[in-house]
């Protein structure tokens, strides 16, 4: 037999993709320039099938099923539909439940107005965190210093640093604070910050004499916060 | 509970990450709880991130993060308990002890914990103390046996 990688053709949203077997339809659509919406999904990261809002349409054999792209491997003869009117459906509640707890993250607020979601449609739970896990996985795979986990389970799950592994390596890091939708891995860190080892950030961000401290005037650390969206980004869908 | 039994049973499993809850189930087992410092230990001993041994341990109602007492005391809220007056069982228990369930005594002796069917509907309502079933239990009944443990 040959070692030649077998190509797999496959439909997407009526184009044509040849992708070698075992890619992700995700990977598959991206390839070919066909947009689907991800908030869990990241390339440096192993495939987590997390948020479901990359959902799409796929018809193999006469069959029609509702998969996550971003786990789902190309099949011969695949059609994929990326915006039928069920997929905008269940994006559009899943955005939705997600707007509950995270109202005014900016990738959030973009999809809203993509999908006609309305952000009042469910009670607000604001716990921020989407548990979309990019910071844990990052933290786990790309920086490998396991700093931040899940802590609990069901409705109570949420993310937490851990103070001893957060003291040594967070400081230099704070990689994560970018690639969170939502910012809470910024706030779950320097709540962390403030119970485990308080006054730190003043003490090595602004080394000045004693005196100068003493004054207590030292101005916050600057600190990267995620991009909001432009002002002229469209207003919420009501 | 001996820190030498704990040490036993992390070097029984050192090494081998994929038995992390093998041996922080026997480690609540012995000890009834896991303090900080021997999650630590498992971490180190069986090669897996401290954050991993948390995640587990935080996920898993076996496991309790926080003391518990030398008796643990199960009273089963399920529908078919509560129907044979499961509630005014619960109630007793928790005069009796001073707990709410969740609670843990002042002199760690008993932990009250409520349960949603416990798997004995044929004999409810029942109460479990330290995994032995005492079923049909009445309020009356209830202060009898908790006369045994002390």
């Amino acid at each position: 037999m040959n070692d030649a990688i077998v190509q797999i053709t496959l439909q997407i949203d009526g184009k044509e993709a040849t992708v070698p077997a075992g890619t992700t339809v995700l990977k598959a659509a991206q390839q070919i320039g066909v947009a689907i919406p991800t908030l869990c999904h990241h390339p440096k990261l192993e495939d987590y099938g997390g948020c479901r809002l990359c959902l799409v349409e796929v018809e193999s054999r006469g069959r029609t099923n509702y998969v996550v792209s971003c786990l789902y491997p190309v099949e011969n003869g695949l059609v994929v539909r990326t915006r039928s009117e069920k997929v905008d459906k269940v994006r559009r509640v899943i955005i939705e439940e997600l707007m509950a707890h995270a109202p005014d993250a900016p990738e959030l607020v973009r999809l809203a107005y993509e999908y006609g979601a309305d952000r009042n449609r469910f009670e607000k739970e604001a716990a921020f965190c989407v548990m979309c896990g990019l910071c844990v996985r990052y933290c786990d795979e790309v920086k490998q210093k396991h700093a931040v986990g899940f802590i609990d389970n069901g409705h109570a799950r949420e993310i937490s640093f851990i103070p001893e592994i957060a003291a040594t390596e967070c400081w230099s890091c704070q990689e994560c604070f970018a690639i969170c939708p939502t910012s809470y891995a910024q706030a779950a860190y320097l709540m962390t910050e403030a119970l485990a080892f308080p006054g730190r950030r003043k003490k090595e961000s602004a080394p000045r004499d004693a005196a100068v401290e003493r004054l207590a005037d030292i101005p916050a650390v600057p600190m990267t916060f995620v991009k909001r969206p432009p002002a002229s980004e469209p207003e919420l869908a009501k | 509970m001996s820190e030498q039994q704990i040490t036993d049973i992390i070097e029984k499993y050192r090494g081998r990450p994929g038995a992390v809850i093998h041996a922080l189930t026997e480690i609540q087992h012995a000890n009834h709880w896991l303090p900080r410092e021997v999650m630590h230990e498992v971490a180190d001993a069986l090669e897996v991130p401290f954050s991993q041994v948390m995640q587990i341990a935080s996920f898993y109602k076996t496991f309790s993060l926080t003391p518990k007492g030398k008796h643990e005391l199960h009273v089963c809220t399920g529908m078919t308990c509560h129907l044979r007056g499961g509630a005014r069982l619960m109630a007793k228990v928790e005069e009796l002890t001073g707990l709410k369930p969740g609670e843990t005594d002042t002199d760690a002796k008993f932990s009250l914990e409520a349960g949603s069917c416990l798997g004995s509907c044929s004999i409810g309502p029942e109460l479990i103390v330290d995994g032995k079933h005492y079923g049909r239990m009445t309020p009356e009944r209830a202060a009898d046996v908790l006369k045994q443990y002390d």
